[in-house]
């Protein structure tokens, strides 16, 4: 049944994906050279809808959060290195499978190195939990534990600030 | 399906903010949160596991994420098929080797550019790995539920995406 769910999701997503361009090369290049914020758009109207949907369940105890440790050495690290593959690939792990699906093949090259990084960090993965993976960890550290505020005090400001930046994009055209 | 057929670009606020509401009725109907990297980890371990399978079974990465098909695995393959089938209706189905900005930029070799997406991916899954993961997993299900990673890693992201992007392209208007 997780399998179903997850392929009607995944589909779904895909479609949202694909007719808004967001997987597309020039579009994920062009957020990144800071002329084209498709993408930003995209990921923002999804994070406050979802901010905002994801904490009612939570609240109504129908869905637990799952939050990801903050490891400074390991978040940090790993992120600006993720962005600089993804600088030099120009799609991500969620939509590198989507921009093969619209034919762009070159994508399928970046999948089999995908594939190949993950084999690598599977074998550093003993070295890096002994050392990398141990500077500066926070634990599951979420934004209202560190402000010290109920989720329902920030989540109107997200939304405010998120609002604010969609326009303010919107109005220099990007 | 009307307006697929047309093949003109969704609107991005409202394609993102159905997105949000698929992912809230997914976790609502699952319990699972949006997510890509992991399954290139478990995908490899597959992978390895028919040249070495003892090799695999005693390693501790893949000791913890586990060579299997899950709901995730599921997911990013339904992307693949769900972009195919809109790319299609919509006839916005292109089979392209080069992108256009690259080619702009790089020429329409399709050898380098396949050898700079390797590269790039190579690092961006390693990188993924290590920041615990990628523009799904932190950079939507971690910023949406306030996690501190989320927005770190979002930042991260970002500012080496801009960096490669700006040495590769430069900074003036070359498009």
């Amino acid at each position: 049944m997780d399998h179903i769910f997850g392929l009607v999701t995944g589909v779904l997503f895909g479609v949202l994906l694909q007719r808004a361009e967001v997987i597309r090369y020039d579009r994920q290049l062009g957020a990144l050279l800071l002329k084209d914020m498709t993408i930003v758009k995209f990921m923002l109207s999804t994070i406050l809808v979802g901010m905002v949907g994801v904490y009612f369940l939570v609240d109504l105890g129908l869905a637990k959060l799952s939050i990801k440790p903050l490891i400074l050495g390991g978040t940090v690290l790993g992120g600006l290195l993720f962005g600089a593959g993804w600088g030099l690939l120009g799609y991500c792990p969620g939509t590198a499978g989507g921009a093969l699906g619209e034919g762009r093949v070159d994508a399928l090259a970046g999948m089999a190195g995908m594939l190949v990084g993950a084999a690598v960090f599977a074998e550093a993965y003993p070295l890096l939990k002994a050392t990398v993976l141990t500077w500066g960890d926070y634990g599951k550290l979420t934004l209202p534990q560190l402000m010290d505020q109920s989720h329902w005090v920030l989540i109107p400001w997200f939304c405010l600030l998120g609002v604010w930046l969609l326009r303010w994009l919107h109005k220099r055209g990007l | 399906m009307a307006k697929i057929a047309r093949g003109k670009p969704w609107n991005p606020y409202i394609a993102g903010a159905l997105a949000g509401l698929l992912l809230v009725l997914s976790l609502y109907a699952s319990g699972k949160y949006f997510g890509a990297s992991t399954t290139y980890v478990r995908a490899a371990g597959m992978v390895e596991r028919t040249v070495a399978p003892e090799r695999v079974a005693g390693m501790p990465y893949f000791m913890k994420e586990l060579p299997k098909v899950d709901w995730q695995w599921m997911f990013v393959v339904g992307i693949a098929l769900g972009a195919c089938a809109a790319a299609l209706a919509s006839g916005t189905f292109r089979l392209q080797a080069v992108p256009d900005r690259f080619a702009a930029r790089f020429g329409s070799s399709a050898g380098r550019r396949f050898g700079v997406a390797f590269l790039g991916g190579v690092v961006a899954m390693f990188g993924a790995r290590l920041a615990d993961g990628c523009p799904s997993g932190h950079g939507l299900s971690g910023t949406l539920q306030l996690a501190a990673s989320g927005y770190v890693a979002l930042v991260c992201f970002f500012v080496g995406g801009v960096v490669v992007a700006r040495l590769l392209y430069g900074q003036g208007k070359g498009r």
